[in-house]
């Protein structure tokens, strides 16, 4: 086997950190994102090969069969996952970084090698060990917690008990305390501190992700994607390697920058998401419905789309659930041939993870240019004479603007009940994600459609064209 | 006591609109008015009075009692003398007034203290664009140039190709590309004619192009875009070269269609005798600047006619009434939104649009305001009001600076503690993630908010570099705890990167225009 010296090494990495870096900068547009996934997979091979070549790696039978079955798996997953449930895999694949971390973390702390370091640097090297394997152990156990709650394993309402900030402040506690003694120890004893901190910590992560309400969970997922940058970059620390600190830092900013994006959308502070539970409940007696609910049936519906000449669609989860987007995208084609100006608004927090919903109307082909975001849409929304509702509840609820006992109040939303008519098509009467009351569905220019999304829109369909 | 709006019946006969329609009626209701309509108002648009009395109108038969009991007054053209007469004091009037032309009706309704709104003078800036009602009309009159244009051309405007035989196209020339000249050329393509433009500014070649119609330019520089939005006067260099390109146009087309107006001026002569007599037989000229004297020297205002040559020319159009009021009656509407509905009704001499707008005010004539730049981006327009923002900028960005170098200053002392302590191998460690994390701060606010889905997936695949800690601790022995945590580690993460780069490409793969 061919063995490459530390130098060639280092500029192996130091092109690798460069492409990953070009990958996530090719993001910033359609047109480029291809080229960015190519430029992060070519830094990919080289940063692998590269280690796999360096000096002192042994075992490269081990890592080759682990490897091909990984990458067998990998790809059986991502064929397989239907894009409605991107954020569950996002949300498992952030718990397996999470776990790597761990695991890397206890390597380097039995590892014969790092033993013999003296004096600070010891200190720091266990410093950073410890750090690693508590970011991993948050991260993992948060992830699967999402993972389950997306799936719908784990109920998501949050779950809350009193005095879980002081659980939490206490363990965290203890965790640091146990830092401390770790670095003094020897190694069977640290081992065993080792274990302690790693429970602690999947603790906490656990209970950091169930506080959370089902609707937030776009700031989860993008919260644990910074994690698992971080937990790169701490492995990075233990293990003097450059690239993951490098990798870990781009993951870890990217997570955060997300994060604070749908904070933003979601009137969240972002320091209460990262202590977690921040799906408080709000103070006061939220406000008497009042008015009446009304419905219309399919034949209706197709009348007042008949009747329109602007149409806004707002997609929400239910949309997702019920794989609606093709029979609406053929609706959309129908009424754009009629001459009717059709547009989709989507919330920044629409779905269950950022920019869910885009990818959805993508696989159905929708062309982008007719896809708005929230900013753009609502000025035109006096202006629009249906608005369709589809699956979607929180994104589009007026208790934000304007019920200051609403748990969402202040929250940016799509302001539908502007427009003339407002279709609502949903299951049943049943309370949105976040668990709240929606005042739209009592409003005088708001009709209700029960039923699944796209059995619905196939039906409005048949009555269009009949 | 709420407010009450009236509305009177326009008297000059050959005024068809009105200044509301029975949904226009509707949307005043819900800002809390009380309207009252003078009994036939809305007939010549096709509105009956029954209409107006279902949406909530009160009907009152006399234009003097509207003028006498109304908080605000909605017409459409500026009032006569007889009609001054009837308003009381302070009474708010809004309609157009063309304030330039006609000062001797402003000092009228200043002395009798009338709070007049020229609609015309509302300024052309974004957030007034819903009350330009300049623009509304003219959108309507570039539609209906095409309409009546095609209805005097014998022939389709679209291509065909039939068993009966082949048909060529039609071709539209417009002249000036204001909201006129867009309609008619949307209307023109959406026929299937082929459409040309020209217009003496350059910036809306993109607004041609974008309705379907070919840019027509010559090659002369000079941009004849004007800080109010209108076109300004050009150069005889340039207007040579102009009537040059026209005469070649004048061969070839077979509708022209011409929208240019400069306001308070007489419209310029664009379309030439000479023009006119190249054009073929069974050709047509509309003229939307007919009544402002027309772009073609030879319209004749109010009249459609057939010239010696066989070029039909159309001095007006059909206002489309009932189209036309529902549009104006929604710029009014706009406007009483702005400033506070019924309830918190207020002239806010403060307010760009309304200080602008509101011709006389308190005995006052509040004309012509001071202008307003339709371009901010664009500061060779106004040198002069650039100064401002720079200096309260200056003083921000000194505040920003003092505050900047305190933290500065922190961070630079922590980090000097932190090199005391720490090896000098974490210290280069550290200076890499700290780089690492203003680089990705930098690069990830650019990415598109379409893609953040795809953003998770791809940092997610690369996340999984985390591979490479199990990839250094592999050993040759598999029965050694180090090697199986690595081996785990290397398993896990690899599903990571494999799944997440292919999971990201099928995602991209789907995104189109």
């Amino acid at each position: 086997m061919i063995e490459i010296g530390k130098e060639i090494q280092t500029a192996a990495y130091l092109f690798a950190g460069i492409l990953f870096i070009l990958s996530l900068g090719g993001l910033s547009s359609q047109e480029s994102a291809k080229r960015g996934v190519l430029y992060g997979i070519i830094g990919m091979i080289i940063a692998i090969v590269a280690t796999v070549l360096g000096q002192g790696v042994e075992g490269h039978i081990y890592i080759i069969v682990a490897i091909a079955i990984a990458s067998v798996i990998g790809i059986l997953v991502a064929r397989k996952v239907e894009m409605t449930s991107m954020p569950q895999l996002v949300a498992i694949l952030h718990s397996f970084v999470g776990l790597a971390a761990v695991l890397v973390g206890y390597g380097s702390y039995i590892d014969a090698d790092t033993q013999t370091l003296a004096g600070s640097e010891h200190t720091i090297h266990l410093v950073e060990v410890f750090i690693g394997v508590f970011i991993g152990a948050i991260t993992f156990t948060g992830s699967i917690i999402a993972w389950g709650k997306l799936e719908g394993k784990v109920t998501s309402k949050p779950f809350l008990y009193p005095g879980r900030h002081l659980v939490n402040i206490i363990l965290l506690i203890a965790c640091f305390v146990l830092g401390f003694l770790f670095v003094g120890v020897d190694v069977a004893t640290g081992m065993t501190y080792l274990y302690i901190m790693t429970a602690m910590a999947a603790f906490i992560g656990v209970m950091l992700v169930m506080a959370i309400g089902g609707a937030d969970m776009p700031v989860v997922v993008s919260m644990l994607n910074s994690y698992s940058g971080w937990a790169a970059a701490a492995a990075g620390f233990m293990l003097g390697n450059d690239l993951l600190i490098i990798t870990g830092a781009l993951v870890g900013s990217s997570g955060a920058i997300l994060s604070i994006i749908m904070c933003k959308a979601m009137n969240r502070s972002f320091i209460s998401v990262i202590l977690g539970g921040f799906g408080a409940v709000a103070k006061g007696e939220a406000k008497e419905m009042e008015g009446e609910v009304t419905s219309l049936n399919y034949d209706a519906v197709a009348q007042l789309l008949k009747e329109a000449n602007s149409v806004v669609i707002v997609p929400g989860y239910g949309m997702a659930v019920a794989k609606a987007q093709y029979p609406i995208y053929e609706m959309v084609q129908y009424l754009r041939k009629e001459g009717k100006d059709v547009k989709f608004a989507i919330h920044p927090v629409a779905g269950r993870l950022p920019g869910h919903m885009n990818v959805l109307l993508a696989e159905a082909n929708v062309p982008y240019d007719i896809v708005m975001e929230m900013d753009e849409i609502n000025p035109d929304l006096p202006n629009t004479d249906v608005v369709m509702v589809i699956g979607a509840n929180d994104v589009v609820n007026p208790g934000a603007q304007d019920d200051p006992a609403s748990p969402i109040y202040g929250m940016p939303v799509i302001e539908v009940w502007k427009a003339k008519t407002v279709i609502i098509m949903k299951r049943s009467m049943a309370v949105g994600y976040a668990g709240v009351e929606n005042p739209l569905f009592y409003k005088p220019n708001a009709e209700m459609l029960y039923g699944d999304a796209k059995d619905s829109v196939e039906k409005i369909m048949g009555f269009l064209k009949g | 006591m709420s407010m009450k709006v009236g509305i009177p019946s326009e008297i000059n006969p050959k005024e068809l609109r009105v200044a509301a329609t029975p949904k226009t009626v509707l949307r005043l209701i819900k800002q809390g008015f009380n309207v009252f309509v003078q009994s036939n108002a809305g007939v010549k648009a096709n509105f009956s009075n029954a209409e107006f009395e279902a949406a909530g109108a009160t009907i009152v038969p006399l234009a003097a009692d509207i003028y006498s009991k109304s908080d605000i007054v909605l017409k459409v053209l500026g009032p006569t003398v007889e009609e001054i007469d009837l308003m009381k004091e302070d009474l708010v009037l809004l309609s157009y007034l063309w304030p330039a032309q006609n000062p001797d009706l402003l000092q009228k309704l200043a002395d009798k203290k009338v709070n007049a709104v020229a609609m015309d003078t509302i300024p052309r800036i974004s957030r007034a664009q819903k009350m330009d009602v300049l623009s509304s009309m003219a959108n309507i009159a570039g539609y209906r140039s095409v309409i009546e244009g095609a209805n005097y051309y014998g022939k389709f405007l679209n291509g065909q190709i039939t068993a009966a035989g082949k048909v060529e196209p039609a071709k539209v020339l417009v002249v000036g590309a204001g909201v006129a000249g867009l309609a008619a050329i949307g209307t023109a393509n959406s026929l299937g004619a082929i459409v040309r433009a020209f217009d003496t500014r350059k910036e809306v070649a993109e607004q041609i192009e974008s309705m379907g119609a070919k840019f027509l330019t010559v090659e002369i520089e000079e941009d004849g875009a004007t800080a109010s939005g209108y076109s300004k006067a050009m150069s005889q260099e340039f207007i040579d070269a102009e009537m040059k390109l026209f005469l070649e146009q004048a061969k070839d087309v077979d509708i022209i269609i011409t929208t240019a107006q400069i306001p308070g001026r007489p419209a310029p002569k664009l379309i030439l005798d000479y023009h006119v007599a190249a054009m073929k037989p069974g050709s047509v000229i509309v003229d939307l600047a007919a009544s402002s004297g027309g772009n073609c020297t030879m319209t004749k205002d109010g009249e459609v006619y057939t010239t010696d040559n066989g070029v039909t020319i159309l001095g007006k159009l059909d206002q489309l009434p009932c189209q036309a009021s529902q549009l104006y009656g929604n710029n009014l509407c706009h406007l009483l939104d702005d400033m506070g509905k019924a309830e918190n009704f207020k002239i806010d001499m403060e307010d760009d649009v309304v200080s602008r707008a509101m011709v006389t005010y308190d005995g006052k004539i509040n004309f012509p305001p001071k202008p307003l730049p339709v371009s901010p981006q664009k500061p060779v327009v106004a040198p002069v009001e650039v100064e401002d923002p720079k200096i309260t900028a200056a003083k921000n960005a000194k505040k920003d600076a003092v505050g900047m170098v305190i933290k500065l200053c922190s961070i630079g002392l922590l980090l000097l503690v932190l090199g005391q302590f720490a090896p000098a191998e974490f210290m280069q460690h550290f200076t890499v993630f700290v780089l690492s994390v203003f680089i990705g701060w930098q690069v990830i606010w650019n990415v598109s908010h379409s893609l953040h889905t795809p953003l998770m997936a791809v940092t997610n695949a690369i996340s999984g570099i985390i591979i490479v800690g199990g990839l250094l601790q592999t050993t040759n022995d598999l029965s050694t705890p180090m090697t199986i945590l690595a081996s785990i580690a290397i398993l896990v993460a690899s599903i990571n990167i494999v799944g997440g780069f292919f999971v990201t490409h099928r995602m991209l793969k789907m995104f189109k225009k």
